[in-house]
C-alpha cells in the first residue's frame, strides 16, 4: 500500500506535509500476524466456514490505516503474515524471533498462546488476537502478553449484565464437552454470582464427533436438542458455552421450553460484529469490506485492534523504537480508538484491553455492554471481566 | 411569518419563493435521507424534503441561492434550491463525503472523503474537481480560516488537524490532537481554531499562526460519565466570546468562554447531539439530536434551551439560511 500512496502523492505533486513525509528514510516499524490454524470439522453453518485470510485481512487495514498516519510522520508500517499449524508453530516463532521482529500479533488457542508467549520471552511482545482463557490474564498471565481478545470473563459478564436488564436471572447454563467449553462455563457461573443471576441447572452436551452437517440435509444434533434440553427446572433463558460450534447454533426453535438461547448462540457477546453503525462503525465496516470483500470477523477486529495499538503508539510517542513503544503502550498514558464510542486502555494488572462488549444477534448489534446501570469508581469498563481486586495475574 | 398552514403549503407545492420575514432552517436526516426544513422565528416544521442517500453535512452559499447536502452514499454532493427545495444539480465528491466547508468566497468547495482518506475539492460554478489532498485515515472536520487562505481537514483515525494551503492545495502543517478529531472551527478573528476530539473527550485550542496547541479544553458533568462526554460539533460567536461545543451522548452543549477558554456552562439538550448552526443575527442555535430525532433550539443570550423540535431520522447536520 506504500507503492499506492507515494504514485497518489507524486501524481498529484503535493507532496509536502510539515511533519515529515514518506522517503527513503522513513522509520519501519516491523510486526507479524502469527496464526496458528487447527484442523477442524467445518461449522454448523456455511455462513461461518473460516476465510482464507481470517485476521490477515485486519492486519492489513491495519497496516494501511498507520501508514496513512505515518505518511504525515515518517513512519512506516509492516505485518508479515504466517499461518501455521500446532505442529510448526514454534519453528515459525522461531524465525521471526530470529529475523527480530518485535511485536508478534498471535490467533492462537490458549495454550498455544501461553507456549509462544513464553517462547517469546523478552524477545518479543506478543498481542494475543484469538485466545478468550481467563487463566492467560490470572494465574498464567505473562508481562510480555497484551490482549487484544476479550477474555471469557468480559464476554460472560457482558451478557449477564444485559440479561440482569432485561430480568432473567434464571439461567439454564448448557455446556459442550471441551477444556475451552467448561472453562467458558465457568465464567458464566461466576458472571452469574457477581450479578445475582442463579444458574438452575448445568448440563453437558457431549460431543460424540460427527455432528455436523449431512449431505442428506438431516441433521442428527438438531433432532436431539428438544430432548435434550427437556425436564429442566423453570428458567429465563437458555445459555450455551460452545467454544467450538458443536451444537449452540442447533439450540434456537429446538429448546424444550420456549425459552431464548444466549451466550454461543442467539444473543452472543462478541468483540466485534459486521452488523455495528454506530461510532463510525460503518466506516469501518465500508473500509474492511472493499478491502477483503466480505464482512468483518472478530478475529479481523481483534488484529485490527492489536495492530492499530502499536501505530498508535508510534504516532503519539512519534517513535518507532519497539522498547518506547512498549513502554508506552503499557503505560496510563496509552488509549487507542476502535469505534467502540470510548476510548480503549490497557488494564495494568493483567494487561487486557478494556472494551465495550457487543451483545450481537445474527442481524443486528441488539446492545452494547457495559450496561448503563452498571457503575464503577474507575471504569464502567471495569465491570467486565477481572477487576483489580479480583486479578490472580502477577508479573 | 403569520401564513396559515394550508397557504404555505400551498405556496410551497407551486414552488413559490416564501417571505423572507425568517430564516429557513435546514436539517440533515441521515437515516431518514431527506431534509427537514424549518422557519427560524415559529420553530415550527415547514416541510420535510427527500435529498438522497444518507445526507450527513449541509450547507449553504453565502448567498443563499444554493444548498449543499452530502449525500453519502450516492458518493456525490447535491445541490437544492433552497426555496423550493428542488434538486438543480450535483456536484462531483468523490466516495462517501461526509462533512465540507465553503470557501468564504462560496466557491470552491471542500469535501472530506471518509472512506477513501481524500479530501476533494470542487469548483462550485463549473462543478468540476479542481484537486484531491491526501490526507489522514477517515476525514471528517472541515475547516477554513475566516481569509479563505488555510482549510483545515480533521482525520479522525490518524487523529490529525491537517493545514491545508487553499492556493496551492498542499499539506503544510500536521497537528496532533486527541483520538477522533470530528470538528474544525475558526473563530471570526481567525486567532483561534478549535478542533474537538469526540473520543478524547477534549477540544484542542490551536494557534494557526503558530499551529500550536494552546489549550486543551476538557469537561466534567455532575452525573454523567466521562465516557459519554463526546465533543463533536463546534460553534463560535462573531465576536468570538461565546464557544459552542456538542457533547454528544453526554446530551449537552457546553459553553466556553472564548477570551479565556474556560467552561461555563453546559446546557441541556437532546440525545447525541452533533452539529450545531446560528441564524445569521445569532438569536438562536439549533442542534442536532441524533438519538432523539429533534432539534434543540438554543437562546444565545440567555443560554437556555426553548424549545425541542421533532424532526427526521436521525438528524446529523443542520444549516440556516443566511437571508
Amino acid at each position: 500500500m506504500k507503492g499506492r500512496i507515494i504514485i497518489l502523492l507524486a501524481g498529484l505533486s503535493m507532496a509536502n506535509p510539515a511533519l515529515a513525509q514518506d522517503s527513503p528514510d522513513a522509520q519501519t516499524v516491523r510486526a507479524a500476524v502469527l496464526r496458528v490454524d487447527v484442523p477442524s470439522l467445518p461449522p454448523i453453518s456455511r455462513l461461518d466456514a473460516p476465510p482464507q485470510d481470517l485476521g490477515f485481512a485486519g492486519a492489513r487495514l491495519a497496516i494501511e490505516d498507520n501508514d496513512t498516519t505515518g505518511r504525515f510522520m515518517g513512519q512506516d508500517f509492516e505485518a508479515l503474515e504466517v499461518t501455521a499449524t500446532p505442529e510448526t508453530a514454534a519453528a515459525e516463532m522461531d524465525k521471526l524471533l530470529a529475523e527480530g521482529i518485535p511485536f508478534i500479533v498471535t490467533l492462537a488457542d490458549d495454550a498455544e498462546t501461553l507456549a509462544l508467549a513464553d517462547q517469546a520471552g523478552d524477545r518479543a511482545l506478543v498481542l494475543n488476537a484469538r485466545a478468550r482463557g481467563d487463566h492467560l490474564r490470572g494465574k498464567d498471565c505473562r508481562f510480555n502478553v497484551i490482549h487484544a481478545a476479550p477474555s471469557h470473563a468480559m464476554l460472560a459478564d457482558a451478557l449477564a449484565q444485559f440479561l440482569m436488564w432485561k430480568k432473567w436471572p434464571n439461567w439454564f447454563l448448557v455446556a459442550g464437552s471441551h477444556p475451552e467449553d467448561v472453562a467458558l462455563a465457568d465464567a458464566y457461573r461466576r458472571a452469574a454470582t457477581k450479578f445475582g443471576a442463579r444458574i438452575v441447572e448445568a448440563r453437558t452436551y457431549e460431543d460424540t464427533g460427527g455432528s455436523r452437517r449431512s449431505d442428506s440435509g438431516h441433521v442428527q444434533v438438531q433432532q436431539q436438542m428438544p430432548v435434550f434440553t427437556q425436564r429442566a427446572p423453570a428458567h429465563d433463558v437458555l445459555i450455551a458455552a460452545d467454544e467450538n460450534g458443536v451444537f449452540a447454533d442447533w439450540l434456537p426453535y429446538a429448546t424444550w421450553d420456549a425459552r431464548p438461547v444466549a451466550g454461543s448462540a442467539g444473543l452472543v457477546p462478541r468483540s466485534w460484529a459486521p452488523s455495528l453503525e454506530a461510532w463510525g462503525a460503518t466506516q469501518f465496516q465500508n473500509r474492511f469490506e472493499k478491502l477483503a470483500g466480505r464482512p468483518i470477523r472478530e478475529e479481523d477486529y481483534q488484529t485490527w485492534i492489536a495492530l492499530r495499538m502499536i501505530g498508535e503508539a508510534a504516532t503519539r510517542t512519534q517513535s518507532t523504537d519497539p522498547a518506547t513503544l512498549k513502554e508506552f503502550m503499557l503505560s496510563e498514558n496509552f488509549e487507542v480508538a476502535g469505534f467502540k464510542g470510548q476510548k480503549l486502555t490497557l488494564r495494568d494488572w493483567d494487561h487486557q484491553l478494556r472494551q465495550p462488549i457487543l451483545l450481537a444477534t445474527g442481524s443486528v448489534t441488539a446492545s452494547v455492554s457495559p450496561q448503563d446501570q452498571y457503575l464503577h469508581q474507575n471504569s464502567a469498563l471495569d465491570t467486565l471481566g477481572f477487576d483489580r481486586p479480583e486479578t490472580e495475574c502477577k508479573f | 411569518m403569520k401564513v396559515s398552514t394550508a397557504i404555505l403549503t400551498s405556496a410551497l407545492c407551486l414552488g413559490f419563493a416564501l417571505p423572507a420575514a425568517a430564516n429557513r432552517v435546514f436539517v440533515s436526516n441521515e437515516k431518514g435521507n431527506d431534509v427537514t426544513v424549518l422557519d427560524s422565528e415559529t420553530l415550527e416544521v415547514i416541510g420535510t424534503y427527500p435529498v438522497g442517500a444518507r445526507p450527513r453535512g449541509i450547507t449553504i452559499s453565502p448567498d443563499g441561492k444554493e444548498l449543499y447536502v452530502c449525500a453519502s452514499d450516492d458518493d456525490l454532493v447535491r445541490v437544492f434550491n433552497p426555496e423550493t427545495m428542488e434538486e438543480m444539480h450535483t456536484l462531483p465528491s468523490g466516495p462517501d463525503p461526509e462533512l465540507f466547508v465553503l470557501h468564504p468566497s462560496g466557491n470552491p468547495l471542500y469535501i472530506a472523503n471518509e472512506d477513501d482518506n481524500l479530501v476533494t475539492v470542487v469548483d462550485t460554478q463549473t462543478h468540476k474537481v479542481l484537486a484531491e489532498i491526501p490526507v489522514g485515515v477517515e476525514p471528517e472536520g472541515m475547516g477554513v480560516s475566516p481569509d479563505g487562505k488555510v482549510v483545515i481537514n480533521t482525520s479522525e483515525t490518524t487523529n490529525m488537524a491537517h493545514f491545508i494551503d487553499s492556493e496551492s492545495f498542499e499539506i503544510f502543517a500536521n497537528v496532533l490532537v486527541d483520538s477522533r478529531p470530528r470538528f474544525a472551527q475558526f473563530n471570526d478573528a481567525g486567532t483561534k481554531l478549535y478542533v474537538s476530539s469526540e473520543i478524547g473527550g477534549t477540544v484542542s485550542v490551536i494557534d494557526p499562526a503558530t499551529q500550536e496547541i494552546t489549550r486543551k479544553i476538557s469537561f466534567e458533568i455532575p452525573g454523567v460519565l466521562p465516557e459519554a462526554i463526546q465533543p463533536v460539533g463546534v460553534r463560535v460567536t462573531s465576536d468570538g466570546s461565546k464557544v459552542f461545543v456538542a457533547l454528544g451522548p453526554a446530551n449537552r452543549v457546553a459553553v466556553i468562554n472564548g477570551e479565556t477558554d474556560e467552561v461555563e456552562d453546559y446546557l441541556l439538550v437532546g440525545q447525541r447531539v452533533w452539529q450545531m448552526a446560528f441564524t445569521p443575527d445569532e438569536k438562536y442555535l439549533f442542534t442536532t439530536n441524533g438519538n432523539s430525532n429533534d432539534v434543540s433550539v438554543i437562546d444565545v443570550a440567555a443560554l437556555t434551551v426553548v424549545k425541542s423540535v421533532p424532526v427526521g431520522q436521525q438528524p446529523w447536520g443542520v444549516v440556516v439560511a443566511p437571508n
